[in-house]
C-alpha cells in the first residue's frame, strides 16, 4: 500500500515534470522543426507539429545565399580564441591566489569580480572610439581581446575554486624533490587541476559564443560572428520563419550540446561562489 | 611555506591579469567620466568644449530618461518575480523522485544556451507575430482577437522572451541549493504532522534564502545592460515604451553620436549598476570567508 501511494506521487511528479519542462523546450523544438518546413507550412495557420513534407531546402538557401559560414568562422575563432587566450593569462593568476595567499587575496579576487560588474554602457564610448583609431572596428582581432577581458575575472575565479581544491601538500611535496615553480605547475598542477581548466575553458566558450552586447556594436559585415548575422534577420523580407529556423538552429544546436556537460561549470562560475 | 623567492614570482604571475583588468576598466572608465564634462559631438568634432554638469542635467531632465529608468525597473523586477518564482517551484519539482530526470534537467537548461538574438527573433516572429505568430493562431481557433504584442504591449513581451532565457539560470542555481537541504530536518517535520506548506514556509525558504539572494543580485547586475533583445524586437519602441537606460545610452552614442550626453548616462548607470555590486561583493566576500 504505502509502495503503490509512493508509485502514485512518482507518477504525478513525473507527468507535471515533463508537462512543465516540455512548455519551457517547446520554443527550441519549434524551431528546429520550423527548419524543415517550407516557408508556406511554417507560418500556415494550422501548424503540423510532425505531419509535414521534410526538407532540407531551408538549410542549402542559408549556406548559399548568405556567407553563413564565414559567421560560424568568426563565431568560433572568437569564443575559443578569447577562452584559450584568457587561459593563458588567468592560469597563473589563479595559481599564484590559490597557493601563495597573502591578506590581500581575497580583496584582489573581490576587485577581479568586481569589473565583471560594471555595465558595458560604462565604457561603451571609449572602447568604440578606441577601436576605431586602433582599426579594431569589425575584426576577430578586436573581438578576441574584448571577449578575453570581459571573461578573465570569471576565468580567474572558476581556476582559483579548482585549484583550491588541490592539497597543498602535493605541491609542497614536489617543491621539496627541488621542481621549480615552473615544472610545478606545468607537470604537478595541471595534470591534476586539468578537468577544472577544462571545465572553464568549456563554460566561456559558450559565454563568448551568446554573447552579444559587443559583438552587434563592434562588427560589421566582415568579422560578425553568429549572434551579429542571425540579428540581421529583424529586418526581413518576405517570407523568412523556415530559413530564420535553420539559420538558428545551426547556431544554437553545437552550443547546446555543449551545455548540456556544463551543468555544474554553470553554477560555479555564474553564481561567483554565492552558493555552495 | 611560501619563500620570499616564490611570493616574489607570485605577485609577476599576478600582473597581467591585473594590469589588462586595470586597463579595461579604469582607463575607460576614466575617459568616459571626462567626456561626460565635454560637449562633444562626433558629427562636429575639434569642437569639444568643457561644460561642467550640463550634460547630466539634460540626461537626467530628458523624459526619455524617466521613461527608460522606470521600463528598466519594470524589466528587472518582472523578470526577476518570474524566474525566481518559476524557479523555486521548478527547483522543489526537479528535486522530487521522478523518471527521466536528466532529460527533464536538460529541457529546463536548454533556453539558457540559446543566444539572446535568436531567442528574441524566434519569440518575435513564429510566437508573437500578430498574423503568422503561434498565439495569433491559438487566438483565432478560441475566436479571440490575436494580440499585437510588441505594438501593444512591447514592455512586457520583452519580459515574457528575457524570463524564458534566465528561468534555467534561477531553477538551476535553487536546485544545487535545496539539493543541500538536511532530509532529517523534513522527516523530523514530517514526524511532528507538518504539512507541505508549512515545511515549504519553515524549511525549504529559510534554506534558500541565500541562494535566492544570490540569484537576485546576479541576474539583476546581467539584466541592468538588456541589448540584444530591445534591439531586434521592438528598437526601444513604439515611443520609448521598451527603451531601458542601456538602450538609450547606445542610441544617444551610437546613433545620435552625442558622445558628451552618451557619456553622462554610462557614469549613471554605472552608478546604478554599484548599488546593485556592493550587495552583491558583500554576499561573496561573507562566502570566501566562511
Amino acid at each position: 500500500m504505502a509502495m503503490n501511494n509512493k508509485n502514485k506521487s512518482k507518477l504525478i511528479y513525473t507527468l507535471l515534470a515533463w508537462s512543465i519542462s516540455g512548455m519551457i523546450f517547446f520554443p527550441i523544438l519549434w524551431t528546429l522543426l520550423t527548419s524543415f518546413k517550407t516557408e508556406a507550412e511554417a507560418i500556415s495557420s494550422s501548424p503540423s507539429l510532425f505531419m509535414f513534407d521534410w526538407t532540407l531546402q531551408n538549410y542549402q538557401d542559408v549556406l548559399q545565399r548568405s556567407p553563413y559560414f564565414n559567421h560560424f568562422w568568426n563565431s568560433v575563432v572568437i569564443s575559443l580564441g578569447s577562452s584559450l587566450l584568457g587561459l593563458l593569462i588567468a592560469i597563473p593568476a589563479a595559481w599564484s591566489m590559490a597557493f601563495v595567499q597573502t591578506k590581500r587575496t581575497k580583496n584582489l579576487l573581490m576587485w577581479m569580480l568586481s569589473t565583471k560588474m560594471l555595465p558595458p554602457v560604462g565604457v561603451l564610448i571609449p572602447i568604440y572610439l578606441l577601436f576605431r583609431d586602433l582599426e579594431l572596428l569589425d575584426t576577430k582581432l578586436g573581438l578576441v581581446v574584448v571577449m578575453t577581458l570581459i571573461n578573465l575575472p570569471i576565468m580567474v575565479w572558476m581556476l582559483y575554486t579548482y585549484f583550491r581544491e588541490i592539497p597543498n601538500e602535493i605541491l609542497e611535496a614536489s617543491r621539496m624533490d627541488g621542481a621549480s615553480i615552473g615544472a610545478e605547475i606545468f607537470h604537478v598542477l595541471l595534470p591534476i587541476a586539468l578537468p577544472g581548466i577544462a571545465s572553464t575553458l568549456l563554460l566561456n566558450v559558450i559565454l563568448a559564443w551568446n554573447e552579444a552586447f559587443w559583438t552587434l556594436i563592434l562588427t560589421a559585415a566582415d568579422a560578425a560572428p553568429l549572434t551579429a548575422f542571425i540579428a540581421s534577420y529583424s529586418s526581413p523580407e518576405g517570407l523568412f520563419y523556415a530559413k530564420l529556423s535553420a539559420a538558428s538552429t545551426m547556431a544554437i544546436v553545437p552550443i547546446l550540446i555543449l551545455g548540456w556537460f556544463s551543468q555544474k561549470q554553470l553554477v560555479r562560475g555564474l553564481s561567483f561562489g554565492a552558493v555552495k | 611555506m611560501a619563500t620570499t623567492h616564490s611570493r616574489t614570482l607570485a605577485r609577476f604571475m599576478l600582473l597581467p591579469s591585473v594590469l589588462l583588468l586595470l586597463g579595461w576598466m579604469i582607463v575607460p572608465l576614466c575617459m568616459t567620466l571626462y567626456f561626460s564634462f565635454l560637449d562633444y559631438n562626433l558629427l562636429s568634432p575639434g569642437s569639444e568644449e568643457f561644460i561642467g554638469f550640463l550634460n547630466y542635467e539634460f540626461f537626467l531632465t530628458d523624459p526619455a530618461f524617466l521613461a527608460s529608468f522606470f521600463n528598466t525597473l519594470l524589466l528587472v523586477g518582472g523578470v526577476l518575480t518570474i524566474t525566481i518564482g518559476g524557479g523555486i517551484g521548478l527547483a522543489i519539482l526537479l528535486d522530487q523522485a521522478i523518471w527521466g530526470r536528466n532529460y527533464v534537467r536538460i529541457m529546463v537548461l536548454a533556453p539558457f544556451f540559446v543566444m539572446p538574438t535568436v531567442s528574441a527573433l524566434v519569440w518575435k516572429n513564429m510566437f508573437m507575430n500578430p498574423v503568422n505568430g503561434l498565439f495569433a493562431h491559438f487566438a483565432a481557433w478560441f475566436g479571440a482577437a490575436p494580440i499585437d504584442f510588441f505594438a501593444e504591449i512591447p514592455l512586457l513581451s520583452i519580459i515574457i522572451i528575457v524570463s524564458w532565457q534566465w528561468l534555467p539560470f534561477a531553477a538551476l542555481i535553487l536546485l544545487t541549493a535545496i539539493q543541500s537541504l538536511d532530509r532529517e530536518q523534513l522527516e523530523a517535520a514530517d514526524l511532528d504532522g507538518a504539512g507541505p506548506f508549512s515545511k515549504f514556509i519553515y524549511i525549504v525558504l529559510p534554506h534558500l534564502s541565500r541562494a535566492i539572494t544570490a540569484v537576485i543580485l546576479i541576474e539583476t547586475i546581467f539584466l541592468l545592460s538588456i541589448f540584444a533583445e530591445i534591439l531586434v524586437t521592438t528598437s526601444g519602441g513604439p515611443g520609448y515604451e521598451s527603451t531601458n537606460i542601456t538602450y538609450l545610452i547606445y542610441t544617444q552614442s551610437l546613433l545620435q553620436f552625442d558622445v558628451g550626453g552618451g557619456s553622462a548616462g554610462g557614469i549613471v548607470a554605472v552608478i546604478i549598476a554599484n548599488i546593485v555590486a556592493i550587495f552583491l561583493m558583500r554576499l561573496i566576500g561573507k562566502n570566501l570567508e566562511g
